[in-house]
């Protein structure tokens, strides 16, 4: 029953991880003499305390899911996809092109192509980051660092000169058979930003789990993630595997950007930064240690924090940063347990290179050498 | 140093892999001074008890004693501490580090300030080198030598560790005969010196050369220790697997049939632009086993890569079954029937942390029944494994371990399976028994003989002479990348074999040698 330890594993570093970080959030709110009981009962009935407040939660954790599903796929294919953030730009920006491009569409043509716009057009993004990875070996996270800024400046660019009224820096709202938002959910929800987009990301978690887990494609994404050379004796295309890897990644990251723009601001802006949902979707995979299932519940932890995080400063002096800061460590935990025990691995086997130890989504991945397996044995058995 | 000084001593051992007993209470004691072999099957439990002696595992139940002291081995350090130093079945080398930063590493010397003392470093591992005639470059990447040289510094890491307890395992698996002689001195040379020398060796005849006493395990049990040279290779076989085994090959004749592989004046060019493989001209037809006799690294990898379609070919032709494969991608090249038994099994034969079911299917995957529109049938996969893990038996605990939990000798059983399983009109066969115990080497030899028989081809690269000296109609010996020499089985001496291998020539017989 190894393999059922092994899930035990991971979970166990992620909840470790989460508590680990609350407390030392509780740490520094000691030092710097707020009370870390009462915050974090703000913080929790911020979070639950309300139709309006779990809305809000769902709302923050739907594009969360999709990149982070996003980071997932292409790490299972070796991959360490920095530019999700870029890709989830792409993505929100042609999405809202789309549905400002077509105001008097019908809904049920206009949306759809909204949202495959934007899939498309992350997919795009990473896809020329795959393709140089597969033909010039140009290292990704490079390349995707480097698509980031173009995706920012790019689309500021688009936004004031093609889209925005005047002198404005946004563009117009989308008209409303785009939208994701309804007036059913809203009032469902006490006037939430809750909005359809959360069915689109359950859709692609079962997408995603049945791609990796039960299709050919998956199977080679998988493997060459883990082993390059027996996956070319295998008769594996690398240079195909990682190109699909890295568009379904876009694809997915691309579809949280239309989250975005259809369902939670429905405009897009000029932006100083790039969306947070790129580096938070990476930290929700990490944390998920790569399982679908585990994203979901990650995200909506992430979205449980940022939203109840807003609660504490409402209902104390404290600063509403020291959730970021909850947060980081949360994904310090996590890290630092992964390196661990990557260097596990390392000192016991280090003479073939191992796979990516983050995020894999088959699991067993991240534990499969024996002398690791023997160090969880050997746990047992104290 | 008297003779019964007991250097580690086990009692009641055991370790337990969920339900799966790989190790059930060994009791045992090796002296100082002496070599001590083990023996055992494939899955019998001796690297699980090495890597429990060595600090690496840690026993379910029962005690260790180094040099009568009961002591408690939490990691490889503690073993280190306490003089015992192992020399894994699978090398554990960083590859882009050099020779004498791989054996400094974890126990670096310092001066002060965290600044690594290299020279005294360097200066005791060539010294140690010196005294053992074990020669490496010290500033060598070890991605870039031989497996002799990973295996000679592997070897003085531990001795740079100054280890009395050493333990081998399988060490002799990848080497060639004049490396494997040059170790086995070694073995007896520290067993000289006083120091506990474990050996564990599917090779009889080396444990009957060096091993004063050998113990043998079955299903993780000791089943006997016995005087080594006291007793027959013929009983210590059936000692460890419990029957009869037989070391004689039948190879009845067979008549030519069509050509299947053919190569021609092929040429194969590595990426730093150094020819490793030149006018070879190879053929083999049906029903027909030729051995490929060489020295290690003389092109054979690259020859293999080249016609399996892992590294492109610079010129030349390769034919199989009529068909021009040149260039082929490798799966252009398995679809047209082509099994590969690769050198290095952990590189290319398995993908070590996907399930046996996965490995099992890594080349069938895309056809069906096991996948229909690029959807993976489950079922199918999992149906013939449980059928191949079973006929080939492949010792296992569950067919969704990863394929790295297996003994050394079942991952390349599995990957035989695979290969076998698909019955290929060609197979290319690198060492394909290398690490198996001798009982499975005996069933792998018949199934190779089968196939044979059913009129398909192999190719049968090995560095054992007396396997492909047992097993080819046909012997060709590859020297510098070409082929130097080829000629039936029987009208070649083992000596004869040895001259070609070495680029020499062998008096009277040069008309014949290159008649082909
Ligand atoms: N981490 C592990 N998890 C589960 N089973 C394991 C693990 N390590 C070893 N085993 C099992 O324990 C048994 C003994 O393995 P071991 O590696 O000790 O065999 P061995 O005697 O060294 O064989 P070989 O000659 O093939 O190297 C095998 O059946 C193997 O599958
Ligand atoms: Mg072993």
């Amino acid at each position: 029953m190894r393999i059922k330890n092994i899930h035990l594993g991971n979970l166990w570093i992620s909840v470790t991880s989460v508590i680990l970080g609350l407390l030392v959030g509780a740490i520094i709110m000691l030092l710097s003499g707020f009370n870390p009981i009462e915050n974090y009962i703000s913080l929790f009935t911020g979070a639950v305390g309300s139709p309006n407040a779990i809305g809000e939660v769902l709302r923050e954790a739907t594009p969360l899911i999709l990149t982070g599903l996003g980071f997932a796929v292409a790490n299972s294919a070796g991959f360490f996809n920095i530019g999700l953030a870029g890709q989830a730009l792409a993505g929100w920006l042609a999405s809202v092109s789309f549905a400002l491009a077509f105001p008097h569409a019908p809904g049920f043509l206009l949306l759809p192509g909204a949202i495959l716009a934007g899939a498309i057009a992350g997919a795009l993004w990473s896809g020329i980051a795959g393709f140089l990875r597969a033909y010039f070996g140009a290292s990704e996270v490079i390349t995707t660092i480097m698509l980031n800024y173009v995706a920012l400046y790019a689309t500021n660019a688009i936004v004031k000169g093609m889209l925005a009224k005047g002198d404005g820096d946004y563009s117009p709202t989308i008209p409303v058979q785009a939208r994701l938002r309804t007036p059913f959910l809203e009032h469902l929800t006490q006037n939430s930003t809750f909005h359809w987009g959360i069915l689109i990301s359950l859709a692609a978690v079962i997408v995603v789990w049945w791609l990796m887990k039960k299709t050919t494609l998956g199977f080679e994404i998988r493997a060459v993630g883990m082993n390059e050379d027996a996956s070319r004796y295998a008769g594996m295309s690398t240079k195909r595997t990682i190109i699909s890897a890295m568009l379904i990644s876009g694809c997915l990251a691309g579809l949280g950007g239309a989250m975005e723009g259809l369902g939670n601001f429905q405009n897009i802006i000029v932006n100083t930064a790039l969306p947070s949902i790129g580096f938070d979707g990476m930290s929700v995979s990490l944390l998920a240690t790569g399982s679908p299932v585990g994203i979901v519940l990650a995200a909506i932890l992430f979205g449980l924090l940022k939203i109840g995080g807003l609660n504490i400063s409402i209902a104390s002096t404290t600063p509403p940063e020291i959730v970021d800061i909850v947060i980081a460590a949360v994904i310090f935990f996590v890290g630092a347990n992964y390196i661990i025990r990557y260097l596990g691995i390392k000192l016991h086997r280090p003479s073939k290179p191992q796979p990516p130890v983050a995020a894999n989504t088959a699991p067993q991945a991240a534990v499969d050498t024996r002398a690791e397996q023997a160090a969880e044995e050997g746990e047992d058995n104290q | 140093m008297s003779q019964s000084d007991i250097a580690i001593e086990v009692r009641g051992l055991t370790k337990r892999f969920g339900d799966f007993v790989a190790n059930d209470h060994i009791s045992m004691q090796i002296r100082s001074g002496e070599v001590h072999g083990l023996l055992g099957e494939n899955g019998a439990g001796k690297t699980t008890m090495m890597n429990m002696l060595s600090g690496i595992l840690q026993p379910t139940s029962g005690e260790i004693l180094v040099h009568g002291q009961p002591v408690h081995l939490a990691s490889a350090k503690d073993a280190t501490r306490l003089g015992i130093g192992m020399v894994h079945q699978h090398f554990m080398l960083v590859e882009n580090f050099t020779v004498l930063e791989n054996i400094m590493l974890g126990v670096e010397e310092t001066k002060g300030l965290g600044v690594l003392n290299r020279r005294a470093a360097r200066d005791k591992v060539m010294a140690l080198s010196k005294q053992y005639g074990l020669a490496v470059d010290p500033d060598a990447k070890v991605g870039d030598i031989s497996v002799g040289m990973q295996q000679r510094a592997e070897i003085l890491k531990v001795l740079y560790r100054n280890a009395d307890i050493l333990i081998f395992d399988e060490p002799t698996a990848v080497l060639t005969p004049q490396e494997i002689k040059e170790l086995l001195a070694i073995f007896q040379r520290l067993a000289q010196e006083g120091k506990a020398v474990i050996l564990i060796s599917h090779k009889l005849n080396e444990l009957q050369a060096v091993a004063k006493v050998t113990t043998i395990i079955r299903r993780g049990k000791v089943i006997d220790t016995v005087d080594t040279k006291a007793t027959s290779t013929e009983k210590l076989a059936e000692l460890m697997v419990g029957r009869h085994v037989t070391f004689q090959r039948d190879r009845v004749p067979m008549p030519a049939g069509p050509e299947i592989l053919k190569i021609s004046h092929l040429q194969v060019v590595d990426n730093q632009k150094v020819t490793r493989v030149h006018d070879f001209d190879l053929t083999i037809h049906g029903g027909e086993i030729v051995g490929l006799a060489g020295i290690d690294g003389n092109g054979q990898s690259e020859l293999v890569r080249a016609i399996t379609g892992l590294m492109p070919t610079a010129g030349g032709q390769v034919t199989i079954a009529g068909q021009d494969r040149t260039g082929a991608t490798p799966r252009q090249i398995t679809r047209s029937g082509v099994g590969h038994i690769p050198e290095d099994r952990q590189r290319y034969g398995l993908i070590l942390p996907m399930s046996l079911v996965d490995n099992m299917s890594l080349q069938v995957y895309t056809v069906a029944p096991y996948s229909h529109h690029g959807v993976l049938n489950q079922k199918a996969m999992v149906t013939t494994t449980e059928q191949l893990l079973d006929q080939y038996d492949v010792r296992h605990s569950s067919i969704m371990e990863p394929a790295g939990a297996l003994s050394g000798g079942n991952q390349q059983k599995l990957i035989i399976a695979r290969e076998l399983s698909r019955e290929p009109q060609l197979l290319i066969a690198v060492n394909p028994t290398r690490g198996l115990d001798v009982g499975a080497i005996e069933f792998i030899h018949s199934q190779l003989l089968a196939a044979r028989a059913a009129g398909h081809a192999i190719l049968l690269i090995s560095y054992e002479l007396d396997e492909i000296r047992q097993l080819s109609d046909r012997v060709a010996v590859i020297h510098q990348g070409t082929i130097v020499g080829q000629a039936k089985t029987s009208d070649l001496s083992e000596s004869e074999i040895g001259l070609l291998m070495a680029g020499e020539t062998v008096p009277g017989k040069e008309e014949m040698l290159h008649a082909d």
